[in-house]
C-alpha cells in the first residue's frame, strides 16, 4: 500500500510501540502532525517550549529504560530543542528526535525556518540522518532506534525535509538491521575477565566504583549480587545513585567533587579498582596526576571503548555490555573457588570506618533559618526513600544527590555531566509519564525553575502532580559558593532579585502553591503535600539559608583526598 | 608521533564533515585529510595524518571506530606501509632558469605537464619530505603556485584494509 511519508513517520512509531511523542508543532511537521491526530495508537504530549520536549523525552527513558521520542519543527523548533539533545547525549540517554525541514527544493536557500540541523546537532548526538527519498524512511526509523539503543545509548535525530512527508511510497517495517558500520560489542573478553578475578581477589585494599552505566544498562541487581559476594566497598558516581542502594552497608556514598570523605579517601588509596561503567570524570576523580599518586591496578569495565584509558591509563580493560559481563564475572568468580583476603580486607574495612567518623555530611539544623539539607532530609522521610526524584543544576542538586538515600537505580533523574540548569520540572513530566503512578518530586532552586518555569502550563494541561522542591535561597547556590571560596567573595552577579512570588504563580497555573520559611514547619508542610495535596502539583517554596555551602568539596584541580570539609571552616 | 590513519566510511552526505568535525571538537590535529570513494562506490577511503602522543592517538582510532559510518579504521604507520602524495607546482622557467628547472625535476622524477614561453607546471609524487625537497632545491623565488594533494597511504604486502 502506497503511504505518504507523514504516514509512514506515524507507522514507524507505532511499530516501534511508542507511547508517548513530546513536541510542538509548526510549519515543517504539518503533515506529519495532521497524521499524528487521526491515529489513537501513541499519545502526544504538547510541551510550551521544545527544551523541555527533548527534557521531557529524556527522563521518560532515563526512568524506564524504554527510548523516549520527541518531534520539533525546523529552524528555532530544532535550535531550541539543542540544549536538550546535548544534555542527553552527555548522559548516554537513548532518544529519537523527529525534526521538520524546509522543503527539499529551499535546503540552503536560507529559507524561512531553515537552518543547518543535521551540522548543528552533530557534535551532539550518537547519529543524525537528512532523509532525502520518501523511500529511506521506514529504513533510517528502524536504524535510528537500533542505533539509540544498542551500544552506548545515546541521542539520533531525524531530519525530514516537509515534501518527503507529502510524497507516497510502499511502506513496509523492516524486522531487523544489520549494519556494516555499527556492531557493538556485547560480550567481554574472556581472557580480560579471568585477569580481572586474579586481580580483585589479590586486592589488599580494593574499590568498587559504579557510575551511570550500571543504571543504564539495567546492571544494578549483577552488581550488588557481585558487591556481596566479595564484601567490598562501593561508591557511586552522580550518575549512578541508586545503581547500589545507598542504605547498604557495603555502601560509602557518593565520591567526587561532593562526594563523601569515607568515599573519596577509599578511592584514592585503594590498591586495586574497579571501575563500572563509570569514565573518570573531571568531578570524579579530581586531579589526574594526583590520582596517579597512589599506585593501583585498574580493572574497567565499559560499553565504550573510548571511555577506556581516556583520563586515566587502566590495566584490565573489558569492553562489553554490562550485565553481560558482571555475569561473566560472577561466573569466573564462583568457578575460581578462591576467596577474598580476609584479613587484608577487615582492615582496610577498619579504616573506611575510621574515615566514616568524619560524618562529613553533618550540618547543624537551628530554629530560626531551613537548612537546604534538612529539606532534602525530611523530603527522604516523607516519601519512605521511595520517590523519584528529579533535579536542577547547583546546589540544591548536590544536596539531594547526597542526602536522599536512593537504593533503587532510574530513581534519580538529573543532568549529571552537561550540567544542563532548568531540567527539573520537564524531568519530572517524563518521570511520571513513563511511571503514571509514582511520586515525583522536583529538587529546585529559584534560578534553575525559572528556565523553564513555563512547564507548569504542560503539567496543568496533564494533570501531573508533581512535587516541586524549591530551596530559594535568592542566590545562584553554586555561582555564590565559588565566588566566596575562589573569587574574594564577590557575588558578581548571582544574587537572584526581583523573584516571583512562587505561591501566587502556582495558583495562576491553577496548581497549588506552599510558603515555608520556619525549620518547624518543613515535616508538616511536605506532609501535607504529600498526603492532602497526593493529586495536585504543588509548589513549596522553601526559604533557605542564603549562606550554607555545599561540603565536602574537591576544589577544581585538586586531589581526591584534598578535601574541603565543613567543621573546617 | 606522526602516524597515518586509513578509514572505510560510508560514502554518504556529510561523512566528512563527521570525521572533521570529530577531530576540531576533541583537539585532534590533523596534518593532511585526503578523500574519495574506493571501487566500492559506497565506501570513501580517507587517509588523515596526524600527530600526538601514543594516549591521543589511540583515542583518534576509538573515536573515528565511534563514529556509526566508520567501517574501518587501520593506524597504517603501527606496521610497513607506502605514502605518497602529489604535488602540483608551477614555476617561473624563463631564460637561464628554464633548463635549471627541467634539470631538477628530472632529478626529482617530476614530470613537466604544462609548458608556457615563462612557465612550467611539474607533477610530482613521493612522500611528503620528498617534496619539501624538492621546494628546497629550486630557487624559492621562481614558484608562482604550489597544490599538493595530502598523503594518501597504503599498507605493505598481506595488509590489506577492506570490507
Amino acid at each position: 500500500m502506497q503511504l505518504t511519508g507523514a504516514e509512514i513517520v506515524i507507522k514507524c512509531l507505532q511499530e516501534e510501540k511508542v507511547e508517548y511523542v513530546f513536541g510542538y508543532p509548526g510549519g515543517s511537521v504539518l503533515y506529519i502532525y495532521d497524521e499524528l491526530f487521526k491515529q489513537d495508537k501513541f499519545k502526544h504530549v504538547l510541551v510550551r517550549h521544545e527544551q523541555a520536549a527533548v527534557h521531557a523525552a529524556d527522563a521518560y527513558s532515563r526512568s524506564s529504560n524504554k527510548i523516549g521520542v520527541c518531534m520539533v519543527t525546523s529552524g528555532p523548533g530544532v535550535t531550541n530543542a539543542v540544549t536538550g539533545i546535548a544534555t542527553a547525549h552527555m548522559d548516554s540517554v537513548p532518544l529519537v528526535i523527529i525534526s521538520g525541514q524546509v522543503p527539499t527544493a529551499y535546503i540552503g536557500q536560507d529559507a524561512f525556518q531553515e537552518c543547518d540541523t543535521v551540522g548543528i546537532t552533530r557534535p551532539c548526538v550518537k547519529h543524525n540522518f537528512l532523509i532525502k527519498d520518501v523511500r529511506d524512511l521506514a529504513l533510517t526509523f528502524k536504524k535510528a532506534f537500533y542505533i539509540a539503543k544498542t551500544g552506548r545509548p545515546g541521542p539520533v535525530l531525524i531530519d525530514i525535509p516537509k515534501d518527503i512527508t507529502n510524497q507516497k511510497c510502499e511502506f513496509q517495517y523492516p524486522k531487523s538491521i544489520t549494519m556494516r558500520s555499527y556492531n557493538p560489542v556485547v560480550k567481554g573478553h574472556s581472557g580480560q575477565i579471568k585477569k580481572a578475578v586474579q586481580m580483585l581477589l589479590e586486592a589488599k585494599r580494593p574499590m568498587i566504583y559504579a557510575g551511570g552505566g550500571v543504571v543504564l544498562s539495567d546492571a544494578a541487581e549483577k552488581l550488588i549480587k557481585l558487591s556481596r559476594k566479595l564484601g567490598y566497598p562501593v561508591t557511586n558516581t552522580l550518575m549512578g545513585l541508586g545503581g547500589y542502594p545507598a542504605t547498604d552497608k557495603q555502601s560509602l556514598g557518593m565520591l567526587g567533587m561532593h562526594g563523601t570523605y569515607e568515599a573519596n579517601m577509599a578511592m584514592q588509596n585503594c590498591d586495586v579498582l574497579i571501575a563500572v561503567g563509570a569514565r573518570f570524570d573531571d568531578r570524579v576523580i579530581g586531579n589526574p596526576e594526583h590520582f596517579a599518586e597512589v599506585p593501583r591496578k585498574i580493572i574497567h569495565i565499559d560499553i565504550d571503548p573510548s571511555s577506556i584509558s581516556k583520563r586515566v591509563r587502566v590495566d584490565v580493560p573489558i569492553v562489553g555490555n554490562l550485565p553481560d559481563v558482571l555475569d561473566e564475572l560472577q561466573k569466573h568468580l564462583d568457578a575460581s573457588g578462591g576467596l577474598p583476603d580476609a584479613k587484608a580486607l577487615a582492615a582496610w574495612w577498619k579504616q573506611i570506618d575510621e574515615w566514616r567518623t568524619k560524618k562529613s555530611l553533618k550540618y547543624k539544623q537551628g530554629k530560626e533559618i531551613i537548612m537546604p539539607q534538612y529539606v532534602v532530609e525530611k523530603l527522604y522521610e516523607v516519601t519512605g526513600g521511595d520517590a523519584f526524584v528529579t533535579s536542577d543544576v547547583g546546589q540544591h542538586q548536590m544536596w539531594a544527590a547526597q542526602y536522599y538515600k536512593f537504593d533503587k537505580p532510574r530513581r534519580w533523574i538529573n543532568s549529571g555531566g552537561l550540567g544542563t540548569m532548568g531540567v527539573g520540572l520537564p524531568y519530572a513530566m517524563g518521570v511520571r509519564f513513563a511511571n503514571p503512578k509514582a511520586t515525583v518530586a522536583c529538587v529546585t532552586g529559584e534560578a534553575s525553575i525559572q528556565m523553564n518555569i513555563q512547564e507548569l502550563s504542560t503539567a496543568k494541561q496533564f494533570r501531573l502532580p508533581i512535587k516541586i522542591i524549591n530551596l530559594n535561597n535568592r542566590y545562584l547556590g553554586m555561582v555564590r559558593q565559588w565566588q566566596q571560596m575562589f573569587h574574594g567573595n564577590r557575588y558578581a552577579e548571582s544574587y537572584v532579585d526581583a523573584l516571583p512570588d512562587f505561591v501566587k504563580l502556582a495558583e495562576s497555573y491553577g496548581h497549588v502553591g506552599m510558603k515555608i520559611e520556619r525549620p518547624a514547619d518543613v515535616e508538616p508542610a511536605l506532609r501535607e503535600a504529600f498526603t492532602k495535596h497526593k493529586n495536585d502539583l504543588v509548589f513549596m517554596d522553601f526559604l533557605t539559608d542564603q549562606t550554607a555551602n555545599v561540603y565536602p568539596m574537591v576544589a577544581a584541580g585538586k586531589g581526591l583526598s584534598e578535601m574541603i570539609l565543613a567543621e573546617e571552616l | 608521533m606522526r602516524h597515518i590513519i586509513s578509514i572505510l566510511i560510508e560514502n554518504e552526505a556529510g561523512a566528512l564533515s563527521r570525521v572533521s568535525g570529530l577531530f576540531s571538537a576533541r583537539a585532534f590535529n590533523i596534518e593532511s585529510l585526503t578523500v574519495a570513494p574506493t571501487e566500492d562506490a559506497s565506501l570513501s577511503r580517507m587517509t588523515i595524518v596526524s600527530t600526538g602522543s601514543d594516549d591521543v592517538i589511540e583515542q583518534i582510532t576509538k573515536q573515528l571506530n565511534k563514529l556509526i559510518d566508520v567501517v574501518k579504521v587501520v593506524d597504517l604507520s603501527e606496521a610497513a606501509h607506502i605514502e605518497r602524495e602529489l604535488m602540483l607546482i608551477k614555476v617561473r622557467a624563463a631564460g637561464k632558469d628554464r633548463d635549471e628547472m627541467k634539470r631538477i625535476a628530472d632529478i626529482f622524477r617530476g614530470r613537466i605537464i604544462d609548458v608556457t614561453d615563462s612557465t612550467y607546471v611539474i607533477e610530482l609524487t613521493g612522500n611528503g619530505s620528498k617534496l619539501d625537497a624538492f621546494l628546497d632545491a629550486i630557487d624559492r623565488s621562481l614558484i608562482l603556485e604550489t597544490v599538493r594533494t595530502g598523503v594518501s597511504g597504503i599498507g605493505r604486502g598481506d595488509r590489506i584494509l577492506k570490507v
